[in-house]
């Protein structure tokens, strides 16, 4: 695709309006009053141009679950959502846990071309928690694996968790940990706490989450390794990661769009939407992951995007799978959360959800700034626009989203990848009929 | 809406007079009487009538209510009613003459469901109906065999007994549609 | 009342309404013919995923002497077994054209789910969902407890300053919550008494004491004591170390029998462990109403079936809110 495409009249970053002229695939110019005779140009006023989002957790699916979700499917709604690059975990049928799944992956979303599909490779066989999966080939397959996890399940032991964090340290990958004591949380079905004793579902306690965190980061200042905490969700983690960081602790923290903004007693009627793991917490928790992502103890915000078929959600709380889908909703939560009733500016929202995931994941073509000479992945957000969240703005598979019905301020417009739109004007771009 | 007064506290009293003493002719006396009012205002009505039986023949009435909520044929039509209690006195219905007692007899239905719930109660020698105000449209082939007044009406117009027991004051109304 | 689902939600006026229809039931279960024909042409299905003889017969006796039809639908050996869903299951009994659903479900919140589907319109009655809630043995609890306090005079009146003890399982019992709520609706004082294991993390806001000690709590002179049937499989989840443990420092054994003071009366749920929970003795005493709680079920699930179908039906909804 060789459009040359000219953004004009941007807020660079929520800071001064500029024109963004594209070419080639990168951005060839940052200035005021730019034209290109030929180029399609893009009114962008009124918005701001953010460097397209990268997302170090989602859940694609395939291969395997295709009745939830494609790679084709999620990375469309990823381009929804202003993301340019979504990290795909690996808990697929078959386990990511090989050099050809992982390889196949990354062709997949090479040729649907909404999105950088980086796969996270599995800790473990199968993620069974038994024995190493063969992460050195994954690392130097074609995917280039550089993240690795168990994500729907914790690496529990702590021998092999201390394995993983040296063998890693070889080709400076990371290990993403879902932390979760198996043992503490058996049959757990949401946060255990006032709401859970009322409604008579097992909890699942903060405590569960945070020893292991706790237990983590200590073996890998120990070891001297990299630790990536994925979805963190309890004050208590924040405090550990907080007292961790201050030690020198090579660690990175993550927390998802509904953590900052649901909370457990929405469980109360029994609607499975906010069924997820980890569940919703309490009011203190959401308050003080905000301010854990505020003063950068958490350093960026990755969605968890958890497709889930229709069945598998309206049915009774105990049999209904955990997750939401959150990929078309992330950045105006972001918005509504820590831009509207937070301190934060465009700059740090890019910096949350761009720079910092890419640079966790290694991603060098993603979360550079709006430069001359830098990759053209680009994210135009309307702020002053918004309204109600509706099916009709989910673009993947499924529509599990705790958001429906739920006002939310802004809109995302226009998606830059690689140099071409892949969203232009709200509406995802048909690659198919744009490269003919 | 028009509402006039059809019956005062004395035709009230002189009414109930009157069929006590016609309970008692055709019964040729008090023996086995049973009265069961229907509640709820059948239930004060059938207290007085007793009393008054009480007074002209010198002997006792067993007297009792009969709640007839759970047999009716018109529930889904409503909100949901509250049944009240039924108490049948001591020596039950069986064999004896029960009267059945209620304020105003219009389509016949209450006194059909009240039928039906003496049939789960006992078998009655005889069942007879003493009722305060009749106003016609019957719509099953119920009839009095006692009547304070027979009061014709539109079936639109609503008819209205109140009674000191539990009105504070005694009185039959009927209310026309606006004029 | 469209679905009866909980006593969380119950007022108090609802609440007496329900005891006092009951009290009419129970006249007329007192007479030879105890059927009655008010719900003539209505469809009751008792729809039980889990096992349980006595709760559904209690049902169907109920809905049987209000002349209701009744179908039994067992989930073991049907299609429910293999797999099928709550939406087909219940779509199945629209077809059916049931009036009223009594749904007994191992998962806490199924019978909501089911209200609130909108695959069905008929009005649901939760017989019992996971560890959440049993309303109508809360129901059949207070009646009793009403009954033996103020015998025939009871109808209108409350619980008012009546004590109860709850002593057993609370983290697991769905019993204890519908009790919790009901009771302290009703006006009367709960002491909820375990082991710190068998007490959900947090009750801070629940309208309970919580004790430890039984000893202590039978001290404080309770006007009912209820035992709570303690599940075996409990101690492979280290809740407690024994059974023996267990009976010794939390069962009503005669020494603490004897310390009840004269009026209190013995309640259990049912089915009783004899000697585990509750000795012989207890269980056997005149003050123990575990037959009456049988017999009342009857008349309280009359009560309910007659309030959820007798009168106008309103109309479907969808999403209640809480």
């Amino acid at each position: 695709m060789s459009e040359v495409l000219l953004i004009q009249g941007a807020s660079i970053e929520g800071g001064d309006r500029a024109d963004i002229l594209i070419e080639d695939g990168r951005i060839a110019e940052v200035g005021t009053g730019l034209s290109r005779a030929g180029a399609r140009v893009i009114d962008a006023d009124g918005l701001v141009a953010l460097r397209g989002l990268v997302d170090l957790h989602v859940h694609l699916r395939e291969p395997g679950y295709e009745a939830s979700e494609t790679i084709a499917t999620g990375t469309r709604a990823a381009a929804a959502g202003g993301f340019g690059a979504v990290f795909a975990m690996p808990n697929t049928h078959p386990v990511a846990d090989t050099a050809g799944v992982v390889e196949q992956e990354l062709a997949l979303g090479e040729a649907a071309g909404y999105a950088t599909v980086q796969p996270i490779g599995a800790v473990t066989v199968g993620q069974k928690g038994e024995a190493l999966a063969e992460i050195g080939a994954m690392a130097r397959s074609r995917a280039r694996v550089r993240v690795f996890s168990d994500d729907g399940f914790c690496v529990s032991d702590p021998l092999l968790m201390r394995r993983a964090l040296e063998y890693v340290k070889s080709f400076g990958g990371v290990i993403a940990q879902h932390a979760q004591d198996p043992r503490l949380t058996e049959g757990a079905q949401m946060n255990e706490g006032p709401v859970s004793s009322e409604l008579g579902l097992a909890g699942w306690p903060a405590v569960a989450e945070e020893s292991i965190i706790a237990r983590d980061v200590l073996l890998a200042e120990h070891v001297g390794s990299r630790l990536h905490v994925c979805h963190l969700s309890t004050a208590g983690s924040v405090d550990i990661i907080r007292w961790a960081k201050k030690r020198g602790i090579q660690v990175t923290a993550e927390v998802t769009p509904h953590h900052l903004l649901l909370t457990d007693e929405l469980a109360r009627g029994y609607d499975a939407r906010f069924k997820v793991n980890p569940p919703l917490r309490s009011e203190e928790d959401v308050l003080a992951v905000r301010d854990g992502l505020a003063d950068g103890t958490i350093d960026i915000v990755a969605t968890d995007h958890a497709p889930h078929p229709a069945e598998a959600k309206s049915t009774e709380w105990a049999a209904a799978a955990n997750g939401m889908v959150g990929l078309e909703s992330a950045l105006r939560i972001v918005h509504q959360t820590m831009v509207e009733e937070g301190p934060f500016g465009w700059g740090d929202v890019a910096r949350v959800m761009s720079a910092a995931p890419a640079r966790i994941g290694g991603l060098d073509a993603h979360g550079t700034p709006l430069e001359a000479g830098r990759p053209a992945e680009i994210a135009l957000y309307d702020p002053s626009a918004g309204g109600e969240f509706t099916v009709s703005d989910l673009r993947g598979r499924s529509v599990n989203s705790p958001y429906l019905g739920r006002t939310l301020p802004g809109s995302v417009r226009w998606t830059i990848h690689r140099g071409y739109a892949t969203l232009a004007d709200g509406e995802l771009v048909d690659l198919e009929e744009a490269a003919r | 809406m028009r509402t006039r007064t059809v019956l005062h506290e004395a035709d009230i009293t002189r009414a109930l007079t009157r069929i006590a003493h016609e309970i008692l002719e055709s019964n040729r006396g008090p023996d086995g009487l049973v009265l069961l009012g229907i509640p709820t205002r059948g239930v004060p009505l059938a207290e007085r009538l007793a009393s008054l039986i009480e007074r002209f023949s010198g002997e006792h009435v067993a007297t009792g209510q009969l709640d007839v909520t759970m047999y009716r044929d018109d529930l889904a039509h409503h909100p949901t009613r509250s049944p009240r209690p039924t108490s049948i006195p001591d020596g039950g219905i069986d064999g004896r003459v029960v009267v059945l007692v209620d304020d105003v007899l219009f389509s016949g239905r209450s006194i059909r469901a009240a039928l039906d719930a003496l049939g789960d109660l006992g078998r009655p020698a005889a069942v007879r109906l003493a009722i305060l105000v009749d106003r016609g449209h019957r719509e099953l082939p119920i009839r009095p065999d006692f009547v304070g007044k027979n009061l014709p009406s539109a079936r639109s117009e609503r008819v209205n007994v109140t009674l000191t027991e539990i009105d504070g004051v005694d009185q039959v109304t009927i209310a026309g549609e606006g004029e | 009342m469209r679905h009866l689902l909980d006593t969380r939600t119950l007022s108090r006026d609802d609440a007496i309404r329900i005891l006092d229809v009951a009290e009419d039931m129970a006249d007329t279960q007192g007479r030879e013919v105890k059927k009655l024909p008010t719900l003539r042409g209505r469809t009751v299905v008792n729809l039980f995923f889990e096992d349980s003889t006595r709760t559904r017969i209690s049902f169907e006796a109920a809905a049987k002497r209000l002349s209701a039809d009744v179908i039994n639908f067992s989930a073991k050996g049907s299609s429910v077994s293999k797999g099928e869903s709550l939406q087909d299951t219940a779509q199945t009994l629209q077809a059916m054209g049931a009036d009223a659903v009594v749904i007994r479900h191992g998962a806490s919140g199924a019978p909501r789910t089911l209200a609130t589907s909108g695959w069905i319109d008929a009005g649901v009655v939760n017989a019992g969902d996971g560890t959440h809630e049993h309303p109508t043995q809360a129901l059949l609890d207070a009646f009793t407890m009403r009954r033996r306090r103020y015998g025939s005079a009871s109808r209108g009146r409350d619980l008012a300053g009546f004590r109860v003890a709850i002593v057993g399982d609370i983290l697991h019992s769905r019993v204890a919550r519908s009790n919790v709520w009901l009771l302290s609706a009703l006006g009367a004082e709960v002491t909820l008494v375990a082991p710190p294991t068998l007490v959900p993390q947090d009750v801070s806001q629940w309208p309970a004491r919580v004790r430890f000690d039984l000893d202590e709590a039978i001290a404080e002179g309770p006007d009912a004591i209820m035992m709570l049937r303690i599940q075996t499989e409990r101690m492979s989840g280290s809740f407690f170390p024994s059974e023996r443990e267990y009976a010794r420092l939390w069962g009503l054994d005669p020494v603490r029998f004897a310390a009840l003071s004269g009026d209190t009366i013995v309640m259990h749920p049912g089915p009783m462990n004899r000697g585990l929970e509750i000795c012989a003795e207890a269980a056997d005493s005149p003050r123990a109403t575990v037959r009456e709680q049988v017999a009342s079920g009857v008349s309280v699930r009359m009560a309910v079936l007659y309030l959820l179908l007798a009168g106008e039906r309103a109309g479907t909804d969808t999403k209640e809110s809480r």
